[in-house]
């Protein structure tokens, strides 16, 4: 390796380092001054809570079982959306992408329900539904389906031509035509879509356990904030961070893996 | 010796809601087995239209086009047309193997021994080193051979070239087309290669049909002879680049010029 690339590469792992550490010193000082605040009552620990309040809830909502009991819901219900989502964007947008004149009939529907802030429809699917964990779902499973949907059938749509053109000169037919070209290609876009989608789900599931739940990380911050119990808010708030940095980093780890 | 392909007063036209488009009229030519047959005009004139239509991705509002006497029935046909478009299009999620077997994998007919013959024909045509590569990694020239693999992979007796070398460098351009035109006549197979590329048509082709401008009807067909080809011991053609050396080019390229040019100036 010449001295210059030696050098080049010494310099991009100094930057590297310089940003990580700088990150975590921009954390640690977030988290001392909030201590220290609380501690020396510049602030009112009973309304701000404090990092150290906040770990000992942790500890004991840790001991209790209740922490991975309320994550636990939380996570399954945002899987199971977020699977359905996939499952059902995709689906859909290959059945459009087959007929367009059924993607004709259906787009302002479709834009219409995209465009509607889903959080409206939380009440009447409690009516319809009852107070249950379908009734979660469903609503997570709105929040991102119609634009999943859209995103998929946009991209199918933009297809080039021209492979589609190789196909059929070759021989093959519409259904070579999706195996072959349409679903490798869409590769890239489907998992994108993916990361979008799984926050999605999470704000879904989360409006959902707001309005009617027994349990999961909404239910806690709905609960803490009726019974004025600042630091489970916070707790149940930074263990919802780190769902969400979490599932965001499993798929961003799939992709790395496929592309 | 019977054609191997014929046209018969074709006539192609496009529909939209603003109207109709006549893109080809009154097409009739033939193509003996074995020929290099280029096809040149202005650009919109239907060239590729054209071949789309000798390949059977579209079908002719009026007239007839056979293939040894046989109406196309899909396009294709089987297998026996081969088609290669401007670009490679080469997958980027397959190997360029794996490109190269795309053929004979959509007709079912990828076989053991078709898989060992197509990778021969990789390495016989220097991209051997290469197969298990994605195409990202392959040069532009390289990229055009591959995608010539890809179309001879099924053995077509008619090949259909739309401006094969049209999106590659102008040095690497006249490389590719010396090869490319010596794979396809080593295979002895009968070619139609569309091109805007006047030099290029003189220097690869038996015989070059002009064009009028749209809607495109066949206004001259020139007949290419080089002394230099008879001369030589059986008849072989001279490499496309030693033909563009000799004195007749010029000749050629003069008087398809004024063809060209005639046609500008007195639009139909």
């Amino acid at each position: 390796m010449s001295n210059t690339q030696s050098k080049y590469l010494a310099r991009i792992s100094l930057h590297k380092k310089q940003v990580r550490l700088t990150r975590g010193l921009l954390l640690i000082l977030f988290l001392a001054l909030w201590e220290i605040s609380a501690r020396l009552e510049l602030i009112d620990s009973f309304i701000f809570s404090s990092p150290s309040l906040i770990l000992s809830c942790l500890a004991s909502m840790a001991m209790d079982g209740s922490l991975f009991y309320h994550t636990g819901v939380t996570v399954m219900e945002t899987l199971l959306s977020f699977l359905l989502v996939v499952s059902i964007s995709l689906g859909t947008a290959l059945l459009l992408w087959s007929n367009r004149t059924l993607f004709e009939i259906l787009e302002p529907f479709l834009v219409m329900l995209n465009s509607l802030p889903k959080s409206a429809l939380a009440p009447i699917l409690i009516v319809w539904l009852g107070n249950r964990m379908r009734t979660i779902v469903t609503a997570a499973v709105s929040v991102a389906l119609f634009g999943a949907i859209l995103t998929l059938y946009t991209g199918f749509f933009h297809t080039d031509p021209d492979k589609i053109k190789l196909i059929y000169s070759l021989g093959g037919t519409k259904k070579d035509v999706l195996t072959k070209v349409l679903l490798p290609s869409s590769v890239p876009l489907i998992i994108s879509n993916m990361k979008v989608n799984v926050g999605l789900c999470l704000v879904g599931v989360i409006i959902g356990e707001f309005l009617s739940s027994k349990a999961g990380l909404g239910y806690l911050i709905i609960y803490s904030s009726q019974v004025f119990q600042m630091t489970l808010m916070v707790t149940s708030i930074s263990v919802l961070c780190l769902v969400s940095v979490i599932l965001y980093q499993i798929i961003a780890l799939l992709e790395k893996k496929i592309l | 010796m019977p054609p191997k392909l014929a046209l018969d007063r074709v006539k192609c036209s496009y529909h939209r809601p603003e109207g109709e488009t006549v893109a080809l009229t009154n097409i009739s030519f033939t193509v003996s087995p074995g020929e290099f047959l280029a096809i040149i005009g202005p650009s919109g004139c239907g060239k590729s239209t054209l071949l789309s239509l000798i390949c059977g991705l579209m079908t002719p509002d009026e007239g007839r086009i056979l293939l040894d006497g046989a109406p196309i029935q899909s396009p294709g046909q089987q297998g026996r047309i081969g088609y290669m478009l401007q670009k490679d299009h080469l997958f980027e999620w397959r190997s360029v193997l794996s490109n190269a077997f795309l053929g004979p994998e959509l007709l079912h007919t990828l076989t053991p021994s078709a898989k060992k013959e197509i990778s021969d024909m990789l390495v016989t045509y220097g991209l051997g080193a290469f197969q298990h590569s994605k195409p990202s990694e392959l040069s532009g020239g390289m990229r055009q051979r591959a995608a010539l693999i890809r179309t001879l992979a099924l053995k077509p007796e008619l090949l259909l070239l739309d401006e094969p070398f049209s999106a590659l460098d102008y040095q690497t351009r006249l490389s590719v087309c010396d090869d490319i035109r010596a794979i396809i006549r080593n295979a002895g197979k009968t070619a139609v290669l569309v091109t805007h590329d006047l030099s290029e048509a003189i220097s690869i082709a038996d015989r070059i049909i002009v064009l009028t401008q749209r809607p495109g009807q066949v206004k001259t067909i020139v007949p290419i002879h080089f002394s230099a080809e008879s001369s030589s011991q059986s008849g072989q053609a001279v490499r496309p680049l030693e033909r563009r050396n000799l004195p007749e080019f010029s000749h050629y390229f003069n008087l398809l010029w004024k063809e060209l040019q005639s046609d500008e100036q007195h639009p139909e």
